[in-house]
């Protein structure tokens, strides 16, 4: 039986449009090389699954799991950005988020600041997710969390991925000196600068959504 | 375990941590941490000194920065926990433990990184040579295989770590692990040639061709070293 096979979603601005905050390099690369080859494993690994022995299968799920992992974590991140020139970037786009946002934690220069020392606590390679549990109330207090997550796993379960940061080198690594914003190791600022093209309407439409609507973007890409 | 680190350990480490005993989650239940401050070690040799197969700018960020960030969290680390200790809170000390081993792990692991490499042709690169050679003809057919082996491990890792050519101290027997994010090797495995499968190790010259970087590595490792850290 063959199975579906993923592809690569594209993105719905050019590789340059996040600049300065993330170099078309960086995108063109993330996007096509990256995102693509975990797209590609987790499309051989889905392959040889069905026709596996058990033993087999069990050792395929790692792969699925971290390859899986990858493309829907890749394809929610693209998804939460948008150029810092469109009004979708602007906070205001989101007002039932931004009212929980400042529920929880004062501000959203409160979630900021909660969300950089999540990801910088992250020892290796993850991600840092504001997520909010579903049944949770959307515009009550106490439905959102920020979970690091990491490798490639998944925000899975009854958490419902709003905004999700890359916090793997790749993301950020190659803006050295001669760009204008420049981060090589210096994480904390690629977290700072990323904000500047956070899609808050896609952030708004999950937080209202349920998990289906945060993972149509999915989908598309099948 | 702290003790046993300690043996296993090379003249890099030693001087990297100088009169500090080195870290391990053995030291948490220790009476005694680390009199002494971990400090950055000198690599042998310049930053350039490793082109073309790892670049100068590469190996400045990596020793300038990365270690040093490593460094600074494990005194940090060490630092917290014996103040904990000395007001009796065990559990608070104990919640450190996992920033301990990850910088006290980066810190190590950088350590022997630096001094499992050498400039190609001088002192980096070429094979084996003699009881390690021997060794690992037995253990995995020569240095071909032995190569590929540590290739392939270094492509496996989901994510942050490394891979490492280990000699176990009670069997005897070499292999081939990896390690997630900065955990170091530990219990009766003995680090001999670590290879950083971190994406700062080679994104800014290779990104995301890794395997190029796998390849290139060979030629700048000092098996003198590696062949020394064999009992
Ligand atoms: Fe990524
Ligand atoms: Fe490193």
């Amino acid at each position: 039986m063959a199975s579906p096979t993923h592809k690569l979603p594209s993105l719905g601005y050019s590789y340059d449009a996040l600049e300065p905050a993330i170099s078309a390099q960086i995108m063109d690369l993330h996007h096509s090389k990256h995102h693509a080859t975990y797209v590609a494993n987790l499309n051989a690994a889905l392959a040889s699954y069905s026709s596996a022995s058990v033993p087999d299968q069990i050792a395929l799920q790692a792969a699925i799991k971290f390859n899986g992992g990858g493309h829907i974590n890749h394809s929610l991140f693209w998804a939460n950005l948008t150029p810092a020139s469109s009004p979708d970037a602007n906070p205001q786009a989101a007002p039932q988020l931004i009212k929980s946002i400042g529920e929880t934690w004062g501000s959203v220069g409160g979630l900021q600041a909660a969300v950089k020392a999540a990801a910088l606590g992250i020892q290796g390679s993850g991600w840092v997710w504001l997520v909010r549990e579903q049944g949770g109330k959307a515009a009550g207090r106490g439905g959102l969390r920020i979970v690091p997550t990491k490798d490639q796993d998944p925000v899975v379960g009854g958490e419902i991925p709003i905004i999700g940061i890359d916090m793997w080198e790749h993301a950020y690594y190659l803006q050295a000196r001669q760009f204008p914003l420049h981060y090589l190791n210096g994480k904390a600022s690629y977290i700072d600068n990323i904000w500047s093209v956070i899609n808050w309407k896609t952030a708004e439409e999950r937080f209202l959504g349920g998990r289906e609507e945060a993972f149509s973007v999915l989908k598309s890409s099948l | 375990m702290a003790s046993s680190l300690l043996r296993t350990s090379t003249s890099a480490l030693r001087a990297a941590t100088r009169s500090a005993k080195p870290v391990g989650a053995a030291g948490l239940a220790g009476t005694s941490f680390v009199r002494g401050k971990a400090t950055l070690p000198d690599l042998s040799y310049d930053y350039g000194a490793l082109e073309p197969h790892i670049s100068g700018k590469i190996m400045e960020l990596h020793h300038k920065n990365h270690h040093q960030t490593y460094v600074n969290g494990l005194n940090a680390a060490v630092e917290q926990i014996q103040e904990a200790q000395a007001k009796g809170d065990m559990a608070k000390a104990a919640s450190f433990a996992p920033l301990l081993n990850f910088h006290g792990g980066g810190h190590i692991n950088h350590s022997l990184f630096w001094e499992n490499l050498a400039p190609s042709g001088k002192g980096g690169g070429g094979g084996p040579e003699g009881e390690l050679a021997k060794e690992i003809d037995e253990t995995f057919g020569g240095f071909e295989p032995l190569r590929k082996k540590m290739n392939a491990a270094l492509a496996g890792i989901q994510g942050s770590g490394w891979a490492w050519l280990v000699q176990d101290g009670e069997k005897g027997g070499l292999s081939v692990i990896t390690k997630a994010n900065q955990d170091p090797v530990t219990g009766s495995l003995k680090p001999l040639l670590g290879i950083d499968a971190w994406e700062h190790a080679y994104y800014l010259q290779y990104q995301n061709r890794k395997a190029e970087y796998f390849d290139a590595v060979w030629n700048v490792v000092n098996w003198e070293t590696v062949g020394k850290r064999m009992s």
